[in-house]
């Protein structure tokens, strides 16, 4: 909100949005190729995969000297805006990474190549992917075949890291396995320090990820063909009501994640016992936790109704788009970042788990306890709806989880009006998916 | 060549780009609100559909909308006062004959208008912090229990309001701090000899003297705060429970995270609406004032 000429600025508000609209639509219809069949590949990555990428990169210039590769970080806050712009605008990369509940957005833009040709005429195993994170690169093609529109390159799934002395001192030898374990361990835990400042579990109101993993534990989130909501029916309000059970009988502190200063500081002290996270948190808890904590945590699989359940099949993949007019090349990084040798080293570095179950023989993964409890729940992991606009549903099921969890709504009218909201979301995929079975 | 055809030769290339860049986007952006344009549309532009003004129906049963303009509408009642307010008490202070090293503070006062929104942002996090920021801590000498700054929907809403005032009031300050400077002193002196106080005088010469600056500071202030999106998106991504979407806020997300660019210029259009018509109310409020005061 700057001020100056603030006046004139109203009407440029209008005009801003306006512009970029207009310069979209020309952007899809006028095809013009920037790019330079002959200059370096363009390759777009998030986060710390994006700060570490380049030291996978010297095997790979000694085997294909001709080609340079030129990184782009980009922060995961802005990455799915600044790919759509791109797409708008024509701007995008020749080969990506790809957060995995992206791609059907990006499929449905058809800007990403298919890769199962390349893929069977290549060194990479495709049955040696975990399969239930290969599926979520599966996407349905307008002749119903599953098209491969990506290849994993790490998965995140979401489990439990927890405090095995605090769980011993209140009674408790292994983990909880199920619903109801879980919720008595945590109510123990809770009433053995008994001073409202040490709860069962951490679940920042702002990480839709749990409460999807406890959904899918029950079933479907959408319904007829992902068309409409299912979020009003039995399976998903039985998962947001255990999920609000926890907040409303003090086993879990309502907060979001910016208002935890320093998550791994508080685990340590005990403010909370479970935290459901990321593989990225094995190598966070061994760095940020102090010495005296280390050897009191361990992970174990999400408990599910009854017995370990399922959890969330989340990752990134490697995407070529198709605009790219480089992809040869660019197949080739994709293939050499999927070589089983680079996923391991790739994974001494950041700590990613590697999506192929080859590269699981490392030692340093073999041997390490709190991956294999990643590898355990990574076969039983749920992909997430394939249509664009699951990103938004995903986020809205968060917020309404928030408002039954701060008590400004019940369950019964929350989950309601959520369907409501989803279906008229998917009124247009509707009408697509009807005009396309009447062509 | 007859005069007013120079007239236009010379207007000429203004209107162009005035043409070009305002009013061709704007129409443009009109006959986009009345489509359905979103990511399928962006993939295959024969799914756009014309919609009428079913995108302006929806929005007005989308409750988030109401809150969003709910929410501007507190940003805008509650922070324009408090800015204007706090930019006039600095400038007093700073015009009066007792303040030493004048320009000084003025310059300190100065600088949060041009430091980065997202600098700042970054330290009024920590400031605002629950267990470790410094107001809490201030407000816990007091004996006041900490407040939940970012956290609570209750307060993430005053807490922006304290972040925009802080950061915008130097701005006006400076303004006004011309004005005063150019009130002349003979009226206060004449004043003080018919026995006026120090409240007196800034009622009945300070106040009726600045009154068309701050009328401008007003709608100036008034119609950027409508526009009320970096701290936000900075500071809280909307949350907690969406208290501080702002309608500005609620475009961007729309239009640029969801690609709902339909619905986005809808929602354009309508803030378009709200602001023009409160600009329209102020100044007509001047104007029939200084009507009134002329007759």
């Amino acid at each position: 909100m700057q001020r100056r000429a603030a006046l004139r600025r109203v009407g440029l508000a209008v005009g801003a949005s306006v512009g970029v609209a207009a310069g979209a639509s020309l952007g899809v219809t006028g095809c013009m190729r920037r790019a330079d069949p002959r200059g370096p590949l363009d390759f777009w990555a998030m986060g710390r995969e994006a700060e570490v990428v380049a030291e996978l990169l010297p095997p790979f210039r000694q085997r294909h000297p001709g080609i340079e590769v030129r990184i782009q970080q980009l922060p995961w806050t802005a990455a799915h805006e600044k790919l759509l712009t791109a797409y708008a605008g024509d701007a995008l990369p020749d080969l990506c990474q790809l957060g995995n509940t992206w791609i059907p957005e990006f499929a449905a833009l058809d800007a990403l190549e298919p890769l199962d040709e390349r893929v069977a005429a290549s060194s990479v195993k495709r049955d040696d992917y975990f399969s239930g994170i290969l599926e979520t690169n599966l996407m349905p093609a307008r002749d119903g075949r599953n098209v491969l529109r990506g290849l994993p390159w790490y998965v995140d799934t979401r489990l439990l890291f927890y405090r095995t002395d605090l769980l011993r001192a209140a009674g408790y030898a292994r983990a909880p396995q199920s619903w109801a374990e879980w919720r008595e361990a945590m109510t123990a835990i809770v009433r053995r320090a008994g001073d409202g400042q040490h709860f069962g579990a951490l679940l920042p109101l702002n990480e839709p990820d749990p409460l999807l993993a406890l959904a899918f534990q029950q079933g479907d989130v959408l319904a007829d063909g992902a068309t409409r909501g299912a979020f009003s029916r039995e399976p998903f309000r039985r998962a947001i009501g255990f999920y609000a059970e926890l907040f409303h009988s003090g086993l879990a502190p309502v907060m979001t994640n910016t208002q935890v200063s320093n998550v791994w500081d508080e685990f340590a002290r005990g403010m909370f016992s479970f935290y459901i996270s990321g593989p990225w948190n094995i190598g966070e808890f061994r760095r940020r936790l102090p010495a005296s904590a280390q050897g009191s945590w361990a992970t174990a699989p999400l408990p599910g109704p009854h017995g370990p359940g399922v959890s969330t099949a989340g990752g990134s993949s490697l995407a070529l788009f198709a605009s790219s007019a480089r992809k040869e090349a660019a197949w080739k990084l994709i293939e050499f970042l999927s070589e089983t040798a680079t996923m391991q080293r790739f994974h001494a570095l950041t700590g990613n788990l590697p999506p192929r179950r080859s590269a699981w023989d490392d030692p340093r993964l073999a041997n390490d306890a709190p991956s294999r409890a990643f590898a355990d729940q990574l076969e039983r992991v749920h992909p997430a709806p394939k249509i664009p606009e699951w990103e938004r549903i995903f986020q809205e099921m968060q917020a309404t989880a928030e408002r039954v969890v701060r008590r400004t709504q019940g369950i019964e009218a929350a989950t309601v009006q959520l369907d409501a909201w989803v279906d008229a979301l998917l009124e247009k995929r509707r009408w697509m998916l009807a005009r396309g079975a009447a062509r | 060549m007859k005069r007013s055809q120079v007239g236009w030769v010379f207007a000429g290339p203004a209107l162009l780009v005035i043409a070009v860049f305002f009013a061709l986007p704007v129409a443009a952006g009109l006959a986009l609100s009345l489509t359905d344009f979103d990511l399928y549309a962006l993939a295959d532009i024969s799914t756009l559909r014309f919609v009428g003004l079913d995108n302006y129906l929806r929005l007005l049963h989308t409750p988030l909308f109401w809150q969003a303009l709910f929410n501007t509408f507190y940003f805008v009642a509650v922070g324009v006062p408090v800015s204007i307010g706090l930019s006039l008490g600095a400038a007093l202070l700073l015009d009066s004959k007792l303040a030493r090293f004048q320009s000084f503070f003025r310059t300190a006062l100065f600088a949060p208008v041009v430091t980065t929104v997202v600098a700042v942002a970054v330290i009024w996090r920590y400031l605002l912090h629950t267990r470790y920021g410094l107001i809490n801590q201030a407000l816990d000498a007091l004996g006041i229990s900490p407040v939940d700054w970012l956290g609570n929907p209750h307060w993430s809403m005053p807490a922006i309001i304290l972040f925009a005032a802080w950061k915008n009031f130097g701005y006006n300050m400076i303004i006004l701090l011309a004005a005063l400077q150019a009130i002349p002193r003979d009226l206060y002196e004449a004043a003080r000899v018919d026995g006026a106080g120090t409240f007196a005088r800034l009622r009945h010469i300070t106040l009726p003297m600045l009154t068309p600056t701050l009328v401008m500071v007003g709608i100036l202030t008034l119609s950027g705060y409508f526009q009320l999106f970096a701290e936000p998106y900075v500071m809280t991504q909307g949350g907690p429970l969406r208290s501080t979407v702002s309608a500005l806020y609620f475009m961007y997300e729309e239009g640029f995270r969801w690609w709902n660019l339909g619905n986005a210029s809808a929602v354009a259009f309508l803030l378009f609406i709200v602001i023009f018509t409160a600009t329209w109310v102020l100044t007509r409020f001047d104007r029939d004032r200084s009507e009134a005061s002329a007759s």
